[in-house]
């Protein structure tokens, strides 16, 4: 219980922080933070091939995303980065005690429901729900992962082209 | 078979990017000709292609997919738009090789669309949905442009919001049904009605599709995003991407997944009535062509969800059939907006007057949809704008139903303020040695306004037929 608490109050700290810091940099680590932090949960909850697959995709991808928004935004100076996240902040100080509020209102409030967890899958199963089950949904990332090239080709293309 | 809609966008993209000489110059007519197959494949019921065997191909293509009257429509939308959007990228994007990956991404969300239309599955449609929406902001960002850029950037903000809404409810379907099956789901649903995690897995389902579709008050998007578009990417938006990834997905889940029931009804109505109210007021304060165009967009959604939020059979049907006119006529409209901002290089409206004299295709075929998306008779627009009205006055919303009309009025209005100042009025002399649109736009527009008329003037001997159809997909 205190391990899990635990996880969950990273893993909030660590998506807060990546969606609150003005440096592409530091954003980048706080989603990886988030992402390692996630998979540390899935394994602990027995979603082993979920994990595996939410570090690779997040170490695959994330870093192409990152490059072309890198690549396409003027960096601010450390002085400008300073204030601005203070500013951020300022502004969003009370959203984790909103988060944790609503939290526990839903936690108290108690709301009864029949559902039952499903059981963890194991590893047969899952090999079987993918490639006979789920090949719509494999074919539907492949498409995505061809839109995301050429995105970033349109994009990397044009920048060349501005320089 | 079914699969054949997403596999073939998908193969022609990588066949395209082959290394080979020449291969780029048929991109166009590639494409054009994958859009008259779709169009032609969904209008003639018992083709051939429905016939094919599912596992002609082995079993590593046999998909559950599966295409009721609902999706028709949207496919034969999905074909008539992308249409028009691939003409237009030819007058709109003078760069050949830019024109080659615009051509490409619009095959990417061709084949999200089609995945979206035929799945049956709430998790395979929420990835088809990400498609769509990854090349959207791709369309949308094209030109690079700070407003471009930051017509992307709010879409991808706020699609992202609905894209975790929409993952939290499917977690919870998940949860509840052990499937992600429409028809699990659907079973399981109505035996536990009455459980806290699937009112919340609705409601956050449902706020999501409000966000995806644009609707008032989550339309912040969509008036940037359809404005700093370029021209042929904005007649793909408007015309078919957000009448998907909104109003066909809401639809759907409403009829195979959720089912109507009285709460539901209630927000449909007046999310539906605020935004084809307010939307129309706010495009009668805009100057800017497209921004007009895409306020309008907003308000006949409204409509649509008006005729979903009725609950009957009437109303879905009428607002598939609107889906369709939108389709046509929204299209036809940016068309027209291209057609002008290209050869005035301006998109305001104070600025022109009196091109009617100068660009009377694009003319003529503007005030044909215009009059259409005002449900003015014969037009195709009327006839789905009737039945809505008529559902909504059978289902006893009857205030919904004046609400609904007074819509049009103000449709009506607008659009004749549009008319009055773009292609009649006062001309501009800065403008008076401005020539008609090219072929790219004007051929397309001429197609669209055929077809408005056509519509209009068959519509009256097929809608009991077309009504009938959807009776099934309602278990009536």
């Amino acid at each position: 219980m205190f391990l899990d608490l635990l996880s969950l109050i990273l893993l909030v700290s660590a998506a807060l922080w990546t969606v609150m810091t003005r440096s592409l940099l530091r954003s980048a680590i706080g989603l990886a933070l988030t992402s390692a932090i996630l998979t540390v949960i899935m394994f602990k909850m027995e979603a082993n091939l979920a994990a595996v697959f939410e570090l690779s995709v997040c170490a695959g991808l994330i870093p192409v995303l990152f490059v072309s928004v890198v690549s396409l935004t003027q960096p601010y100076t450390h002085q400008e980065i300073l204030e601005r996240m203070k500013s951020m902040f300022a502004r969003f100080r009370l959203l984790p005690v909103i988060l944790i509020g609503i939290g526990l209102i839903l936690v108290l409030l108690g709301p009864h429901s029949q559902a039952k967890l499903p059981l963890p899958e194991s590893g047969e199963n899952t090999r079987f729900i993918l490639w006979h089950l789920r090949q719509l949904d494999l074919l539907g990332q492949v498409i995505i992962l061809l839109g995301g090239v050429f995105g970033v080709e349109v994009l990397f293309k044009e920048r060349k082209k501005s320089a | 078979m079914s699969a054949l809609l997403i596999l073939v966008p998908f193969f022609s993209v990588l066949i395209l990017n082959l290394p080979l000489k020449g291969i780029r110059k048929l991109a166009f007519g590639g494409a054009i000709c994958l859009s008259l197959l779709q169009m032609a494949a969904v209008f003639i019921p018992d083709s051939a292609f429905w016939k094919i065997n599912p596992h002609a191909f082995g079993s590593i293509f046999s998909f559950e997919l599966s295409a009721d009257s609902l999706s028709k429509v949207i496919l034969f939308c999905i074909g008539l738009v992308s249409f028009s959007a691939l003409f237009a990228t030819r007058q709109t994007l003078k760069e050949s090789a830019g024109r080659f990956n615009f051509i490409n991404i619009i095959l990417i969300a061709v084949a999200g669309m089609n995945g979206v239309a035929l799945a049956q599955d709430i998790f395979s449609l929420y990835i088809y949905l990400e498609i769509t929406a990854v090349s959207s902001f791709i369309l949308i960002a094209f030109n690079r442009d700070i407003l471009g850029l930051e017509g992307a950037f709010k879409y991808i903000l706020l699609s992202g919001v609905a894209t975790v809404l929409m993952l939290a409810g499917i977690a919870l379907f998940m949860l509840i049904a052990g499937s992600t099956s429409f028809a699990v789901i659907h079973a399981v649903l109505l035996n536990h009605n009455k459980d806290f995690l699937i009112s919340l897995g609705i409601g956050l389902f449902i706020v999501a599709l409000f966000i995806k579709s644009g609707l008032m008050p989550f339309h912040g998007w969509l008036p940037d995003a359809y404005t700093a578009a370029p021209a042929a990417a904005s007649v793909l938006l408007a015309g078919v991407v957000t009448k998907i990834a909104g109003v066909y997905v809401l639809i759907r889940i409403l009829v195979s997944v959720i089912s109507f029931s009285p709460a539901i009804k209630s927000i449909l109505l007046f999310v539906g009535a605020l935004s084809a109210i307010l939307a129309a007021i706010a495009a009668l304060t805009q100057s800017d062509f497209k921004r007009m165009l895409s306020y309008s967009s907003i308000s006949q959604v409204g409509y649509i969800i008006l005729g979903v939020g009725s609950g009957s059979v009437l109303g879905i049907a009428g607002a598939a059939l609107h889906i369709f006119n939108h389709a046509a006529f929204k299209s036809l409209l940016f068309i027209n907006s291209a057609a002008v901002e290209c050869q005035l290089g301006s998109r305001d409206i104070e600025e022109m007057g009196g091109l009617a004299k100068q660009m009377p295709v694009t003319s003529l075929t503007s005030i044909i949809g215009s009059l259409s998306c005002a449900g003015i008779p014969p037009l195709a627009g009327f006839w789905s704008k009737l039945v809505i009205v008529i559902a909504l006055w059978m289902a006893g919303f009857r205030a919904y139903a004046v609400i609904a009309v007074l819509g049009s009025i103000l449709t009506l209005t607008y659009f004749l303020i549009l008319q009055r100042k773009v292609f009649f009025g006062k001309p501009n002399a800065e403008f008076k040695d401005i020539k008609e649109a090219g072929f790219s736009l004007t051929f397309p527009a001429l197609i669209l306004a055929a077809l408005i008329i056509g519509a209009g003037i068959f519509t009256p001997f097929i809608l009991n037929r077309f009504i009938l159809s959807f009776n099934s997909i309602l278990g009536g």
